[in-house]
C-alpha cells in the first residue's frame, strides 16, 4: 500500500509538472499562473498520499500551509498585474 | 475487510489521478486561456477530492480523516477564488 | 528502480530544471513564478528527507514570503523602466550564473555523498535531553534550547534587515506608511478571499506554532503565516499599511527579540549563565519565548514585504 500511494505521488507530480511547460510557453502571464497552480494543487495531493504512505500525521499539517500559501501567491500575482487604480493607493477614508 | 479497503484507495486514487492527468492536457493542449482554466478546476475540484476520500479509509482515526477533508475544502476555498482572480487577469470579460 | 528513489530522482530533476528556468526567464515575472514554484518543489523535497520542520519553513518563507518580496521588487523596477533597460541581463550574465550556481551545488553534492565513517552527530545526545525540557520536538528543542543564542542572532539580524529596508525610504517619508502591497484595482473575489482567508489563516498559523513543541512546526512557520494573511489583508485594502514611525509598531518589531533578552540575561542568575533555564521550568519559558517572537516574526516580515515607506500616503 505505501509502495502504491509514493508511486501515485510520483505520477501526479510527473504529470503536473509537465503542465509546468505552460511557463515556458504560455503566451500571457496569466498561463503561467495557471501552470503554477497547477503544480500546487498536485503538490498537496502528493503531500497527502505521502503522508498516508509514511503514516505521519504532521505531514498533512504541511498541506495546510501549501494550500493557504497557493492561495496567498496568487493573489500577489494578480495583485500586481493591473494598472493602478488613481485613487486605491489613499487612506480608505479618503477614497470617497 | 482490509482488502476492500486497500482496493476502494487502490481504485479512487487513480481515478484522481487521471483527473490530474486531464486538468495537465486541457493546460496544455487548448486553445484559449479561459478553456484551459475551466480544465484546470477539474483537476483542482475532482482531482484533489478523489483522492481525499480514497485516502479516508487510510487516515488513523477520524479527527486525521476529518483533517484531510479540511485540507480539501481550504484547497477549493483556495482554488475558486484563484480561478476567478486568473480569469479576470486574462483581461476578458468573466 | 524501487519507488521512492525514482520519485526522489525526478524531484531532484524537477528542481534544477525550475532554477534554470528561473535564471533563463525572459521576463521577471516568469521568473518570480518560476522561483514559487522550485521553492514549492524543494519543500517536497526536505518532506522526502524526513525534514518536515524544514519543509515547512520552505513552503512558508522561502517560498511564500520570499516571492512576495521578490514580486514587490519586480513592480518597482517596472515603475523604473528606463533605468531597467539599460541594465538588461544579457547572455553571458546568465550563462556565469548558471555555472556558479552549478559549481557550487557540485561541491556541496560531492561533499554530502562522499562516504565518511560514522557521519559526525550529535543527534542521539539531543534527543536524550528532551525529556527534560518537556518538549517533544527535536527541532523546537535546539532552536530555543541547546542553541537559543543563534535563535536570538537571527531575530536581531531580522531587525537589523527591517532598518536596512527601511533606510530606503526617501528622507521627506520617514516613518511615514509603506506604500499599499499589489495594485489596488476593486476586485470582489480579492476582497472576498482577504476577509474570508486570514481568520482560517490565523488559526492555522496559531496551531502552527502550539503543535512546533512536539510535532514540526514552530514559531518561524507560524509568524510566516500571519505575515501571509496580513499582506493578503492589505492587498484586499482591508486594512492600511501601519505608520511605521509609531511607537506601537516600533515595540511590535522589537518585543521578541526584547522578551528573549530578558530571559536571557535573568539567566545569569542561575549557574548556566545567559540563557539557561531553571529546572521544570524550561516549557512555559519557552513557550513565552515563542509566543513573543511569533508575533514579532508575523510584523517583521510583513513589513519586509512592504517595503520602505511612500511619501504621500499619511492622513
Amino acid at each position: 500500500m505505501a509502495e502504491f500511494l509514493i508511486a501515485m505521488a510520483g505520477v501526479v507530480l510527473a504529470v503536473v509538472s509537465v503542465g509546468l511547460a505552460r511557463v515556458l510557453w504560455g503566451p500571457a502571464d496569466a498561463d503561467r499562473l495557471m501552470a503554477a497552480q497547477l503544480l500546487g494543487t498536485g503538490s498537496v495531493a502528493a503531500v497527502l498520499l505521502l503522508a498516508a504512505a509514511v503514516g505521519s500525521p504532521a505531514i498533512v499539517d504541511a498541506a495546510v500551509i501549501l494550500t493557504l500559501l497557493a492561495a496567498f501567491a496568487i493573489a500577489a500575482f494578480v495583485s500586481s498585474q493591473f494598472d493602478s487604480d488613481a485613487t486605491a493607493d489613499l487612506p480608505r477614508d479618503q477614497q470617497q | 475487510m482490509s482488502v476492500l479497503r486497500d482496493l476502494f484507495t487502490i481504485v479512487l486514487v487513480s481515478a484522481g489521478a487521471v483527473f490530474f492527468l486531464a486538468g495537465t492536457a486541457g493546460l496544455l493542449r487548448f486553445p484559449d486561456p479561459l478553456t484551459r482554466l475551466h480544465a484546470l478546476t477539474k483537476a483542482d475540484n475532482l482531482g484533489l477530492g478523489l483522492i481525499v476520500i480514497g485516502l479516508l479509509p487510510q487516515a488513523d482515526g477520524i479527527l486525521a480523516g476529518l483533517k484531510l477533508v479540511v485540507v480539501w475544502l481550504l484547497a477549493q476555498l483556495a482554488g475558486a477564488a484563484a480561478t476567478r482572480l486568473v480569469a479576470r487577469a486574462t483581461g476578458r470579460p468573466g | 528502480m524501487s519507488v521512492g528513489p525514482a520519485l526522489d530522482a525526478g524531484l531532484a530533476l524537477l528542481a534544477s530544471a525550475l532554477a534554470v528556468w528561473v535564471v533563463l526567464a525572459r521576463q521577471a515575472f516568469g521568473a518570480v513564478v518560476g522561483f514559487v514554484a522550485f521553492g514549492l518543489v524543494l519543500s517536497l523535497a526536505w518532506l522526502r528527507l524526513g525534514a518536515v520542520d524544514v519543509a515547512l519553513t520552505e513552503a512558508a518563507i522561502g517560498s511564500g514570503v520570499t516571492g512576495a518580496v521578490l514580486l514587490a521588487a519586480v513592480t518597482r523596477l517596472h515603475c523604473a523602466r528606463p533605468v531597467v533597460a539599460a541594465a538588461r541581463c544579457g547572455r553571458r550574465t546568465r550563462a556565469i550564473s548558471i555555472a556558479s550556481a552549478g559549481l557550487v551545488s557540485a561541491g556541496l553534492a560531492a561533499l554530502v555523498l562522499s562516504p565518511t565513517d560514522p557521519a559526525p552527530t550529535l543527534a542521539p545526545q539531543a534527543a536524550a535531553a528532551l525529556p527534560e525540557l518537556g518538549v517533544g520536538n527535536a527541532i523546537t528543542g535546539i532552536l530555543l534550547a541547546y542553541r537559543s543564542v543563534d535563535t536570538l542572532l537571527e531575530k536581531i539580524v531580522l531587525l537589523l534587515a527591517l532598518a536596512g529596508i527601511w533606510s530606503l525610504a526617501r528622507d521627506g517619508a520617514w516613518g511615514d506608511r509603506p506604500a499599499p502591497p499589489g495594485s489596488g484595482r476593486r476586485d470582489g473575489t480579492l476582497t472576498l478571499l482577504g476577509q474570508v482567508l486570514p481568520p482560517l489563516g490565523i488559526v492555522a498559523g496559531i496551531y502552527i506554532v502550539w503543535v512546533g513543541a512536539d510535532a514540526p512546526g514552530g514559531a518561524f512557520q507560524g509568524g510566516a503565516i500571519l505575515a501571509a494573511m496580513w499582506i493578503l489583508a492589505l492587498m484586499a485594502r482591508l486594512a492600511d499599511p501601519p505608520v511605521v514611525g509609531r511607537i506601537g509598531v516600533r515595540l511590535a518589531v522589537g518585543i521578541g527579540p526584547i522578551v528573549f533578552l530578558a530571559i536571557g540575561f535573568a539567566g545569569f542568575a542561575l549557574p548556566g549563565g545567559f540563557l539557561s533555564y531553571p529546572a521544570g521550568f524550561a516549557k512555559p519559558l519557552i513557550i513565552v519565548i515563542e509566543v513573543a517572537l511569533t508575533f514579532s516574526i508575523a510584523v517583521v516580515l510583513g513589513l519586509l514585504v512592504l517595503g520602505p515607506s511612500a511619501r504621500g500616503t499619511q492622513r
